[in-house]
């Protein structure tokens, strides 16, 4: 780089981050300087501060590559999956605000406790009901089978709750089984091979299902996969609608 | 926090309001080319069981309607306990209903309609 050229804005600062401390409902943000680095993502600069500053900073993540859904947090007051989130990407001026996901209970720092979040998908249905046993052929599904395209769209989901964590109705309504377990709902609805779409229907029909869903949209916009848990429950909607209407629950594979 | 029944109900009564809709306005732009006179609405409205069933079907569906719809908003937007958002919804359905079927009888029924002051 030539003599008197600006450094890459990378070399020039340094990250003014709040983090949120405490536990049990109670804390607040705790402000940490953290050297700017390229390339570097939201959970590099949570990772610096726990190697740098304070070792008792809590916090969750493994694969560290998109795989996982461990590390979601709020990033400036928006769900994100911290490890595939640059710093570049979020930042306004030099300050980041870092705290624990919305909407679930907070265990310690930036850590939550997701058991509510994986009680709804149980209480979702959100679990196969099988057909077949060990002697069975394999079920012959075609790519191109409507039923298979509308499971295929919401299959990646990584359970990162960054959806859950987005949702207004969520924060409005604890009942609310949430974006994440109504897909995986409505992504079973489609599997030819589960044989109960009547108790996958049956669940999301109560006081917490899917008809309390105002298609915001924030899961769709926040989804770090891409998926759009709004058109899943849009599915459950029409499928409880035209079995109340027809008495016809899942349809047959085609 | 919905009810599934009533999420169904209430897309049903929205479903029945939307040619009511299309029929009031349709009449209400054909009915003002003469000009728009007391004598003119009623002359065509008094005695008739078309328009008595037209307009009553409106305030049966509209009450419905409309009671649920506001269910949800206030259960969503305050911490009322449910009991009392029943109650008050119920109320309001009632209400609406009183109103609009006294409306409706004041226009559709022949001389001085039943509960209706002149």
């Amino acid at each position: 780089m030539p003599d008197g050229s600006p450094k890459p804005e990378t070399e020039q600062r340094s990250l003014r981050v709040k983090v949120w401390r405490g536990s049990g409902g109670e804390g607040g943000y705790e402000t940490f300087e953290v050297p700017r680095q390229p390339s570097q993502t939201i959970l590099d600069v949570v990772t610096w501060i726990q190697q740098h500053s304070d070792p008792n900073l809590t916090y969750r993540f493994a694969c560290r590559v998109g795989m996982c859904g461990s590390c979601a947090m709020m990033v400036n007051d928006e769900p994100r999956w911290t490890c595939r989130t640059h710093v570049d990407r979020v930042l306004k001026g030099d300050e980041l605000r870092i705290a624990p996901l919305r909407n679930l209970p907070v265990i310690k720092d930036l850590v939550t406790d997701m058991d509510p979040f994986f009680d709804k998908w149980v209480s979702a249905e959100a679990r196969h009901h099988p057909t077949a046993d060990r002697h069975s052929d394999f079920a012959a599904i075609t790519p191109d089978d409507p039923h298979r395209l509308e499971a295929s769209s919401g299959i990646e989901c990584i359970n990162c709750a960054v959806c859950y964590a987005a949702c207004d109705t969520v924060a409005g309504n604890p009942d609310y089984l949430g974006p994440a377990a109504l897909q995986r709902a409505w992504t079973l609805f489609n599997d030819a091979r589960d044989e109960d779409g009547d108790a996958i229907l049956d669940a999301v029909s109560g006081t917490g299902g899917c008809h309390n869903c105002h298609s915001m949209g924030s899961c769709a916009h926040y989804c770090p996969n891409e998926l759009n848990p709004m058109t899943a429950i849009a599915g459950l909607k029409r499928a409880t609608a035209r079995r109340f209407l027809t008495g016809r629950g899942k349809r047959k594979p085609s | 926090m919905i009810d599934f029944r009533l999420y169904m109900l209430q897309r049903l009564s929205a479903l029945i309001m939307v040619p009511l809709v299309f029929g009031h306005i349709a009449v209400m732009i054909y009915a003002v080319q003469d000009g728009l006179t007391a004598a003119e609405i009623l002359g065509r409205t008094q005695g008739s069981i078309m328009w008595f069933l037209f307009y009553g079907s409106f305030v049966v569906a509209v009450s419905v309607h409309a009671a649920i719809g506001l269910r949800t908003i206030i259960s969503e937007w305050t911490a009322m306990p449910m009991r009392l958002v029943n109650i008050l919804c119920w109320s309001i359905m009632a209400g609406l209903l009183l109103l609009g079927g006294r409306a409706v009888l004041a226009v559709t029924w022949l001389g001085q309609a039943p509960g209706v002051l002149s």
